[in-house]
């Protein structure tokens, strides 16, 4: 991307040859590569450097419109400009979204370093090794058919009429490996690990080898499980992916919108068990990709959504902040709507329990490993889930792996019905959370 | 290899081409033509630009009130360049000269490859006569006849008002719709180039009721391409009765009991049964990654006899609809399976060299930010002999699927795909509605399955997500039978 304070004075000149006095402007350029390989053999390398901004303008008659466009050069800005003074007049003319009253705030420690770039036949030489790895691993693992190993670098930034600007950078190295048995006369099995750091350096990449074939070895023997409703405990990935598909929960524009599952007057009350916390934390040092902005410009920082299992906030844009009297969160994306989304889970223990529970004592639990689906089988607006799950069943520490089996529930329900958190945080993709075991969910198996 | 006039690679910064980021033309010619000459004379095996101009808008009405308008444009290019069994991808949104070159040079950088050193001689890659599919059917004015901004909104108020007078126990009620046009230009060392010109539309409503605990959300989509007239033309009021009708039904529903079942899934979306659980299986994608099990079945019967399927580049103006594919190739008409035998896989270019299946057009991508890879289109099932009575008297106890949701199919042939709107079938009759279905099962044993298909085929749109982005499709199918499949529940 052009430099962003040749970005700030074009579309400062732009607006002011079109008459625009306010605008703002949310930008990104992503520069990354990353390879597959496939048996040995590098299959396919990309590699791209894009941009793209989105501008917000309002009219003389204060409502507001947008464009998003690829095109930072004057001339894509002026259009943009353009096409968003036209769409403005189109805008609502209740609650208009603002500036953030926090774009212009100081930020502490605004920028990370960026990694330099590892050279692509690095890559290449570091993802053909894991693949050996873990093809040598076990005979029954014959091919690593979805892997890859990337790096990026990220520039983003905000500016507006008002003479805020800020940006920032940081890179990002991951790899993932998903692996896939044969054997005769058993099904194929199939399991994956992944995992993320600023550089390729710090790439835990024989963890991720260790992981994909530990998880795809306990597979390979499998049995059908009988329905029926069992304890169930969620892998700290599980337990997110289902946290993140129902996060309506904590979602202010949602709640006013009557899409979520909260209402606007339930804060203070108790939606979950006294066992659970859970903190949306853009600054956790675990997150590795942290953004110490969001797309208003609003400082990001630690929510605390559930204390002991009371809903004690939610996430807001500086719009929904300034309808429901609350302070903006960092949480949110700009457009023609402003959209709210966390950034980070950190989920943890609230108190501690007098029962210890373990997979080593206790008998016909459901360890779910890994949700599937969640696009077509949680209806968040219903609250109630049904998904396809990877997991085992654990009898006094022995895991058998289950052959295609679903899980279904209602998930306030499932929160109240926590018995106990673990104490051992691992990192996911998502956020930082310990194995959550939950009462009794229905499985649906043989 | 076609070679043009030579060129010396000293005299290539001194170009000045002037081709424009206005219109994909026939300007185009020298400058691609020159840089595929410049791949080549790297030791590149084949060379391959993609360059898009992308005009979008999206609109949003809640309740009475237009809360959402969002356009958005982008142009990019991406060039994928062969060598050996290896190949690069690289994006780029610079469309100037040199910024392709950079593109260009970083691809066969990759690949260990470099430009040819000055005063080389470079070979100019001769192209064929200019396909232009962006000129047939009206497509260069298709733009300017699409909706206004204030139609849309219009148009959308409308169809939010018909929610509220035809639905009960609202919570909120949404209309939407999006109109994306592109422009794409193709052009490849093996002389392809060719232009075309896509517009995809689609309006819906999403509907949530709600009643003391009870709570359930439906929503309903139409698409089209081809059409600029497509909003105007959207019938909002049968799409309202028919949304809030499905939604009177399942506030009430009782959850499904888990078990085995035989079940009758409607025509429509149903279709999303045989696109998860073998469509995805039948590209070539998945036999290079060895993740279909009818890698080797060709000629085989691999589905009941009563199932014929098709995959297909022009349905009329449905929503998977293409004139010609992501690579510049003609899209086919393309016989999946007959009568349970399998006949065609649907390969793209590095399908089809990786695999040996011929080319279907059926390489696609969601932008240049992806390279192409073997997708479906439009997608059914064939309509068969027997009559939707004939279905249901079958079955003495088992569900009806009216209305599928989404799906996916993994990298063992296992699928699974939700259910929106069930009932009960007791002895041959449909009886109460029940909600939270997942059906799951192997895409090998499904298919054998799958006994009756009735004769009402309809089409539905839908978004498919895969290894080269999120693309629309088709899915379809007439009322089929399938003899039993696990339907998870509470």
């Amino acid at each position: 991307m052009s430099n962003i304070q040749q970005v700030a004075k074009n579309a400062q000149e732009t607006a002011k040859k079109l008459g625009i006095e306010k605008f703002d402007i949310y930008g990104s350029t992503v520069d990354d590569t990353s390879v597959q390989v496939d048996q040995g053999e590098p299959k396919q390398v990309k590699a791209s450097n894009r941009s793209g901004v989105t501008v917000r303008v309002w009219n003389e008659e204060n409502t507001m419109g947008v464009t998003s466009t690829t095109d930072v050069d004057p001339k894509g800005l002026e259009l943009a400009l353009q096409t968003a003074y036209e769409a403005s007049f189109f805008g609502v003319k209740e609650n208009v979204p603002d500036f953030s009253p926090e774009a212009t705030l100081p930020i502490e420690s605004t920028s990370k370093d960026k990694f330099a770039q590892a050279p692509v036949s690095e890559l290449i030489d570091k993802l053909l090794l894991a693949e050996k790895e873990l093809l040598d691993s076990h005979p029954a693992i014959n091919g690593v058919p979805y892997n890859g190993l990337s790096q990026r670098d990220i520039e983003r930034f905000y500016l507006n009429s008002n003479g805020a600007l800020r940006k920032e950078s940081h890179s990002l190295a991951s790899i993932y490996l998903y692996s896939k048995t044969e054997q005769e006369g058993k099904k194929p099995r199939s399991a994956g690990a992944y995992r993320v750091k600023e550089n390729l350096g710090n790439l835990d990449i024989a963890g991720c080898i260790k992981e994909a074939a530990d998880k795809t070895i306990s597979h390979l023997d499998y049995q059908k499980v009988k329905t029926g409703r069992y304890e169930v405990v969620f892998s700290p990935e599980a337990f997110l992916s289902l946290l993140g598909a129902f996060s309506n929960l904590f979602n202010a524009q949602n709640i006013l919108d009557n899409q979520s599952l909260s209402q606007v007057d339930d804060l203070g009350k108790q939606i979950a068990s006294p066992l659970l916390s859970v903190y949306d934390d853009a600054l956790h040092p675990a997150n590795v990709g942290a953004e110490t902005f969001d797309g208003e410009g609003t400082p990001t920082r630690q929510i605390k959504l559930i204390e002991k299992g009371i809903l004690t906030s939610f996430l807001h844009s500086a719009g929904t902040a300034k309808r429901l009297n609350a302070q903006p969160t960092g949480n949110a994306s700009i457009g023609a709507k402003v959209t709210i989304s966390p950034n980070f889970y950190h989920v943890f223990a609230a108190n501690t329990t007098e029962k210890e529970f373990s997979l080593q004592t206790a008998e016909n639990v459901i360890l779910i490993d890994d949700l599937q689906a969640l696009h077509a089988g949680v209806k968040a607006l219903q609250g109630s889930f049904s998904l396809p799950f990877d997991g085992w069943l654990v009898n006094k520490g022995e895991k058998i792996s289950i052959d295609s089996a679903t899980v279904a529930g209602d998930f306030l329900e499932l929160l109240k019905s926590i018995v106990y958190i673990e104490k051992e945080p691992e990192l996911t993709p998502g956020g930082v959370c310990p194995r959550i075991w939950v009462g009794e969910l229905s499985i649906t198996g043989d | 290899m076609l070679i043009n006039t030579l060129l010396i690679s000293s005299q290539i910064p001194n170009l000045n081409y002037s081709s424009t980021t206005e219109r994909f033309d026939q300007t185009w010619e020298a400058p691609l033509a020159t840089l595929l000459g410049l791949g080549r004379a790297a030791g590149a095996d084949f060379v391959e630009f993609f360059l898009e101009r992308r005009n979008y808008i999206s609109c949003l009405a809640e309740e009475d009130i237009i809360t959402s308008i969002s356009p958005s444009f982008s142009t990019g290019a991406g060039v994928r360049v062969f060598h050996g069994k290896a190949d690069c991808y690289v994006s780029t949104n610079n469309l100037t000269f040199a910024g392709l070159k950079a593109a260009l040079e970083k691809a066969l950088s990759i690949l260990g490859l470099q430009l040819p050193i000055a005063n080389a001689f470079i070979p100019e890659i001769y192209l064929e006569l200019f396909r232009d599919y962006g000129n047939k059917r009206g497509k260069d004015s298709w733009l300017p006849l699409c909706t206004t901004i204030r139609e849309m909104g219009e148009i959308l108020l409308e169809g939010t008002a018909q929610l509220h007078k035809k639905a009960t126990h609202i919570q909120s009620r949404r209309a939407s719709y999006f109109r994306d046009w592109q422009e794409v230009l193709v052009a490849a060392s093996d002389g392809t180039f060719a232009r075309d010109i896509r517009l995809t539309q689609s309006a819906g409503f999403s509907l949530l009721c709600a009643d003391g605990s009870h709570r359930t959300s439906i929503s309903e989509r139409a698409g089209n391409t081809s059409d600029p007239n497509f909003l105007k033309s959207w019938d909002y009021e049968q799409s309202a009765d028919q949304i809030a009708e499905s939604a009177g039904k399942m506030l009430y529903a009782d959850y499904v009991e888990s078990g085995n079942y035989p079940i009758v899934m409607a025509n429509h979306f149903g279709g999303v049964i045989f696109h998860e659980a073998c469509g995805h299986l039948l590209e070539t994608t998945q036999i290079e990654r060895k993740t279909t099990p009818f890698a080797d079945k060709k000629g085989e019967k691999i589905a009941h006899e009563s199932l014929t399927a098709w995959d297909e580049g022009r349905s009329d103006n449905a929503f998977g609809t293409i004139d010609m594919d992501d690579e510049g190739m003609p899209a086919q008409r393309t016989l999946l399976i007959e009568k349970g035998v399998l006949k065609n896989f649907l390969a793209d270019r590095t399908g089809s060299m990786r695999t040996g299946h011929p080319r279907t057009g059926s390489g696609r991508r969601q932008n240049y930010t992806f390279a192409a890879a073997s997708r479906m289109r439009n997608t059914y099932i064939a309509p068969g002999a027997y009559t939707n009575e004939d279905l249901f008297a079958s079955i003495d106890k088992g569900i009806y699927c009216k209305k599928m949701g989404g799906g996916s199919v993994g990298a063992t042939g296992q699928f699974n795909f939700s259910v929106d709107e069930a009932y009960l079938i007791e002895n041959g009759k449909v009886t109460k509605p029940l909600k939270g279905a997942t059906l799951i099962g192997e895409a090998k044993e499904i298919m054998n399955k799958i006994s009756l298909c009735s004769q009402d085929l309809e089409l539905a749109p839908g978004f498919c997500g895969s290894v080269s982005g999120s693309i629309y499709t088709t899915v379809g199918q007439p009322h089929i039978k399938v003899d039993s499949i696990t339907v998870g529940g509470r």
